[in-house]
């Protein structure tokens, strides 16, 4: 596609920023994750799609938090960590988009931007009275969004509601691009969002992928994910059916790797950094 | 790339165009949602000009005092009641709890002698409790909060009516401090009773709560979206916890205000005052849907549905009829709340 595209293909380098190894996940006698394989390298975005019941939800409350895996492990930056709670997960620096557009509709921009961790006022106003700092984390909201790209929000006191789904999506993708120090997971960010939604979704993924942060992306959209993704990681059956590049796959192939009708030849794979150089052919 | 986005970025400012060419009715909805404390006092400054109108003696000082007395005791119990309502909850046990701390107060204070502070303390805590058995059974047995409620509302009935025994404590029975809140001072002309001063502070207290600190957000967040609060890290079962609790400590605050409010301590007083602190949270443009609406709105709202009994009886109208009047009230209320809410949609 583009230049940007390009140079990030040869992105699979160095130790990943997360990984998860040898995921299991079973709930009773249904085993929704079968030794699942991840990695996600610095400043790329892994795109994680999968049919229905392929796992990928459960992949991703793994790495979110949102439930605790049977067996296996999550690196982070090489160390192994545990997350019991979505809150775990964020104080490692991981912050998550769900596809409810999870935000408080009657609270502003801000509000929202902050929302549980809002920031006090200096001096005794913010220690003793425990006062907000309005003034200030409106401010902060501002900055984020326009380093992000988002000039149409322009008033920060403007309520949620009265936004758009894609804007509302906007706000919560802006909140944890602010707050997250390692990796963003983005899960279906635009199912509930319309075409010209997704495609303000779509642009602050890349410009978040400007800023060097890594992003997990989980979507059923193949397109969208053709349009963003540095790698594809294939779930299938609760499995790791292969990990592709957009570039050297087709989305026809894509999908039937998704369905099973195809398997990926080792030399398509692009897992490890060394298979980084060898897809451009 | 380029190709891709210009298109939806043009489409926006259109849209954002669009938004400014809003009819008058449009702008008018989007100002009272808002402030949704708004509408209502609109109703009420109206009100209080046409029964300043209609009757010469409804405006005189002694009058407007008499009103605020009357609003005290279901003004204090509607700052817990607007609490819960804006996390999406309803109390119906609030009046319950505060007959009930009230009888504890005064005849924890007859029987033993304790002297009043500490009985006014007990007060309190029992109102804690209350409030937190509340809220345990809304936050981990995980009823809805108006069964919970309703199931309270019974027991503490109940509970009041076993331990008072029937009997009411009244004025030279209560202790010293218990009845502090009935005294009377004047501003101007004006007599005011410290009861109502306190409730004006309850409210202050809470409107900047609310307003300016992470909690306040907390609140309105959870009654907004539980879900979407849970997702960005807020503990709600914790906030919730906290609001019933709070409450449950308001209403024995109240409890103190309506001792002082009829000089004495009785099972029966306060009955109808469950449904009235719903009322004046209704009123005051607080919806029962959760996450929109102000304390200051609800003091209007007890304070709308004061001025009406208050107007009403000085027009010689039946005690029914400003019944029948609150109820219209209530209902226009909710149908403004809705047409508010369908405005954003």
């Amino acid at each position: 596609m583009t230049a940007t595209n390009q140079e990030s293909t040869a992105t699979p380098t160095g130790q990943p920023v997360m990984q998860a190894v040898g995921i299991v996940k079973t709930y009773g006698h249904v085993v929704a994750l079968d030794a699942v394989d991840l990695e996600l390298y610095p400043g790329e975005v892994l795109a994680v799609i999968g049919d229905n019941g392929a796992g990928k939800s459960t992949l991703i409350k793994c790495l979110s938090g949102a439930e605790a895996p049977s067996q296996g492990q999550i690196l982070l930056d090489g160390k192994p960590v545990h997350f019991r709670t979505p809150l775990d997960a964020r104080r490692h620096g991981i912050e998550t988009v769900y596809q409810t557009l999870a935000v408080a509709p009657s609270l502003d921009i801000a509000g929202n931007l902050f929302l549980g961790r809002e920031e006090r006022r200096a001096g005794p106003l913010g220690s003793v009275l425990r006062m907000l700092d309005g003034t200030g984390m409106r401010k902060h909201a501002k900055e984020q969004m326009s380093s992000l790209g988002i000039g149409t929000l322009q008033n920060m006191g403007q309520a949620v509601e009265s936004l758009s789904g894609g804007q509302r999506q906007a706000v919560a993708v802006a909140r944890a691009a602010a707050f997250s120090s390692k990796v963003i997971i983005l899960d279906e960010p635009t199912a509930a969002l319309g075409v010209k939604e997704s495609g303000q979704v779509l642009k602050l993924i890349q410009s978040i992928r400007e800023r060097g942060m890594p992003v997990i992306l989980i979507s059923h959209n193949m397109p969208q994910v053709f349009e963003v993704a540095d790698r594809i990681h294939i779930q299938r059956l609760g499995k790791r059916a292969a990990v592709v590049s957009p570039k050297t796959i087709s989305m026809s192939d894509a999908v039937a790797v998704m369905t099973g009708a195809l398997k990926v030849a080792p030399e398509q794979e692009v897992v490890t950094a060394k298979s980084g150089p060898a897809e451009r052919t | 790339m380029s190709g891709t986005t210009t298109a939806p970025e043009s489409s926006y400012d259109a849209a954002e165009e669009f938004l400014e060419h809003r009819t008058t009715a449009q702008r008018v909805q989007t100002t009272l949602h808002r402030y949704p404390w708004l509408s209502p006092a609109i109703v009420l400054v109206l009100s209080v000009i046409v029964f300043s109108l209609l009757n010469s003696r409804f405006a005189t000082p002694n009058n407007l005092s008499l009103i605020t007395q009357q609003v005290a005791v279901v003004g204090a119990l509607a700052v817990g009641q607007t609490l819960i309502i804006l996390t999406a909850g309803i109390d119906l046990s609030c009046g319950a709890i505060m007959v009930f701390t009230s009888m504890v107060m005064a005849k924890t204070a007859f029987d033993s002698g304790m002297p009043g502070p500490l009985a006014i303390l007990l007060g309190l805590l029992v109102g804690a409790a209350a409030g937190a058995a509340n809220g345990l059974l809304v936050t981990k047995v995980r009823l809805p909060p108006f069964i919970v409620t309703l199931g309270t509302l019974n027991i503490f009935v109940a509970l009041t009516l076993l331990y008072a025994t029937g009997r009411t404590i009244r004025d030279a029975e209560l202790a010293t401090g218990l009845a502090w809140l009935g005294e009377t001072f004047s501003i101007g002309e004006v007599r005011v009773t410290t009861g109502v001063l306190v409730m004006l502070l309850m409210y202050a207290l809470f409107a900047f709560v609310l307003k300016y600190t992470a909690w306040g957000r907390h609140v309105y967040a959870v009654g907004d979206d539980a879900e979407a609060a849970r997702l960005a890290g807020i503990r709600v079962q914790r906030v919730l916890m906290s609001v019933y609790v709070t409450a449950g400590v308001l209403y024995a605050l109240t409890g103190w205000i309506l001792i002082g409010r009829v000089n004495a301590a009785s099972p029966n007083s306060g009955i109808d005052a469950n449904l009235d602190s719903i009322t004046a949270v209704v009123i005051g443009g607080t919806s029962l849907f959760g996450g929109r609406g102000t304390v200051l709105g609800s003091l209007i709202g007890a304070l709308i549905v004061g001025v009406f009994r208050n107007g009403l009886t000085l027009a010689g109208l039946d005690v029914y009829y400003q019944t029948l009047a609150v109820g219209i009230l209530v209902i226009l209320a909710v149908s403004v709340d809705q047409w508010i809410r369908r405005a954003r949609a």
